[in-house]
């Protein structure tokens, strides 16, 4: 179980704000191996949007290397880029990001409307997904008539339906009451533990954090602790580094 | 194949979102590809009517009419000068083989008044066989002959639609009328030739002794131009060699020396009417087609205040994987969509609007023809003018950064 799905090296990533440079990733190296619940954690600023940017293929690092299922990918194009990030990534957002005025299944089938997907099979793998996370007899409610909780859950279908190598979430919970972000938080675990899917959330909120198995923080653009939650799986871990 | 369709479904529902807006934008394009199609086939139907109504007289038709002449020097434009005589009309009847009759043609305008009514109009001197020459007979009385021509009698014959002024149903034969004050006697009624598609009435005027124009109405001693007919409508070309020779002769026109007078024949003559009159189709249609250009920016604006609105949405089809040619085929389908609507109605309705216009008096003459060709134009430039407002917006949306664009609010 040891198959790494992501692989940083030496990730740096310099804005250039007018005269002044600023270095939001000062060098990461990092692995992710399938089937990891990371969560990244550290104060703003310390640079996990853009490590997450990067990570999910919106951005370039400005040095260094990242591999994605062995395959080189932070020098491509940027159509192989969105192709990439079509096929092997989903994003789940803070404000659920979801187009308004549509209905849940339209949001959802979004990802295979870029992917050559027939409608009938796009609108089977559309309506498996929203199942998948509990939505089953909402797919044709528009996402204004939705609550926030089935908004993000929405959201997750929408990332799920392609089969990604791995889901991205940034604050997933952030919009949500402490009921919604639970109910949230144990689909990603159940999804995680019995479907075996990658993921990656962004939080600064440690109880959100703690769902997850491997707990990275940043600071200053750099990783400055690992944690490995030991509970998850029920297995004893030594703090790695 | 199915991509373009489903993201053709995708700017649909945009649209559909905002009618009220949508409807607004196509309204510029409605409007312009309606103004083109109405104005071409008004353009269109006049000069229609203007070939068939110089088929209407006669194919074996010429005419004679001043060209310039140099006085000292001096060249005067075509017609600038007086060069034809009386005495020219009736050499090229005499001498011309290929000449059948002659009637040579003067006019003024002038008000003619009957009792209490009076009118405006024009005054046509011509020669006593004018009816022959022009095909153009009287439908009451007689036409004035060969003595009231030599004495410059005080005769005329009125047109249809002056007699229905003047006397409305009152006989007018043997009556008085007075032309510039001075008494003339009607003796006929020219036949009813009616307004075949032109933008002057045929009907309106009076014809009299050309002699009795030159004299008593415009005290001069030349005629502005002689109108023939050759023998056969195959003689036309014989006749024009034979009377320019001979006005050649006539005039003493040193050879090389140019023309002071020009022949034409009916062909000629039908042919510039109906050019100046396409002339005036290409300057109705772009006049029109200038509102098309408007529309055009209409659907530029809106567009652009489209791709504001929808940043984040942009940003979220880019994070799920659309590319950049995604996108803008998106936008850019919204704009087509947008003009090519516009353009179908614009065309049903420009049609309706060609089918009422004879019903508007000043084009009530004209039968407006709507050509297959017109509406393909407007149709391809409704399209094309999509395509070139749109894809300033569509390249727009395209080439916004997904992250910046997902953080829009």
């Amino acid at each position: 179980m040891s198959e790494k799905v992501i692989v940083l090296e030496n990730i740096a990533r310099i804005y250039q704000v007018g005269e002044i440079e600023v270095q939001a990733l000062r060098g990461i190296s990092y692995n992710i191996e399938r089937s990891e619940f990371l969560a990244i954690m550290g104060p703003s600023g310390s640079g996990k949007t853009t490590l997450m940017s990067i990570l999910g293929l919106l951005d370039r690092p400005t040095s260094g290397q990242y591999l994605l299922e062995g395959e080189d990918v932070s020098v491509l194009s940027k159509d192989r880029m969105a192709a990439i990030r079509n096929k092997k990534i989903g994003f789940v957002f803070q404000n659920f990001n979801l187009l308004s005025r549509t209905t849940a299944l339209e949001n959802v089938e979004l990802p295979l409307l870029y992917s050559n997907v027939s409608s009938k099979e796009s609108k089977e793998k559309a309506l498996a997904a929203l199942a998948n996370v509990g939505l089953k007899g909402w797919e044709y409610h528009r996402t204004n008539q939705l609550s926030g909780g089935q908004m993000q859950r929405v959201a997750i279908a929408r990332a799920l339906v392609n089969e990604p190598s791995i889901i991205l979430a940034d604050e997933p919970t952030g919009n949500l009451d402490s009921k919604n972000g639970a109910e949230i938080m144990d689909i990603f675990t159940r999804l995680n533990r019995e479907q075996e899917i990658t993921l990656v959330m962004v939080t600064h909120d440690p109880v959100i954090a703690s769902y997850a198995r491997r707990r990275l923080y940043l600071k200053d653009g750099q990783i400055i602790r690992e944690e490995i939650n030991g509970k998850a799986d029920g297995r004893v871990l030594v703090q790695g580094g | 194949m199915v991509k373009i369709l489903r993201i053709l479904q995708v700017s649909f529902r945009a649209l559909t979102r905002n009618k009220m807006r949508s409807f607004l934008t196509i309204l510029g394009i409605i409007i312009g590809v309606a103004a083109v199609i109405a104005m071409v086939s008004v353009g269109e139907g006049a000069r229609k009517g203007i070939q068939e109504r110089f088929a209407s007289m006669g194919t074996n038709l010429l005419f004679v009419s001043p060209g310039s002449r140099q006085f000292r020097g001096v060249q005067t434009g075509a017609g600038g000068y007086v060069t034809l005589k009386p005495e020219d009309a009736i050499a090229i009847e005499q001498n011309c083989d290929a000449v059948a009759a002659v009637s040579p043609s003067i006019s003024t305008r002038s008000q003619v008044v009957f009792e209490n009514k009076n009118w405006n109009t024009q005054i046509q001197g011509t020669g006593e066989k004018f009816p022959e020459v022009r095909k153009w007979n009287v439908s009451d009385g007689n036409y004035f002959d060969e003595t009231h021509v030599a004495t410059a009698a005080k005769v005329c014959v009125l047109g249809s639609l002056v007699k229905q002024n003047l006397f409305e149903d009152e006989d007018p034969i043997g009556k008085t009328i007075r032309i510039n004050k001075i008494p003339f006697k009607v003796i006929g009624v020219l036949e009813s030739k009616g307004e075949q598609g032109g933008f002057f009435n045929r009907d309106d005027m009076i014809a009299a002794p050309y002699t009795t124009v030159m004299r008593r109405l415009r005290g001069v001693d030349y005629i502005s131009s002689i109108d023939v007919e050759a023998v056969a409508a195959d003689m036309t070309d014989e006749a024009q060699s034979q009377i320019t020779e001979l006005m050649r002769e006539r005039h003493r026109i040193a050879p090389g020396a140019d023309d002071d007078f020009q022949v034409r024949n009916m062909s000629d003559v039908a042919e510039s009417a109906a050019e100046s009159s396409q002339i005036m189709t290409i300057l109705l249609g772009s006049i029109a087609g200038i509102s098309l250009i408007v529309g055009g920016i209409g659907i530029m604006n809106i567009m652009l205040v489209s791709v504001t609105e929808r940043i984040r949405e942009i940003g979220i089809r880019l994070a799920v994987g659309a590319r950049e040619r995604d996108i803008l085929l998106q936008f850019l389908i919204e704009a087509v969509v947008l003009s090519v609507g516009g353009g179908l109605i614009g065309i049903v309705i420009g049609i309706g609007v060609s089918r009422l216009m004879k019903y508007v008096p000043t084009f009530e003459s004209i039968t407006s023809v709507v050509t297959p060709g017109s509406i393909l134009l407007a149709f391809l430039f409704s399209a094309s003018v999509g395509i070139f407002f749109g894809y300033y917006p569509a390249r727009k949306a395209s080439r916004l950064d997904p992250i910046e664009a997902l953080r829009y609010e």
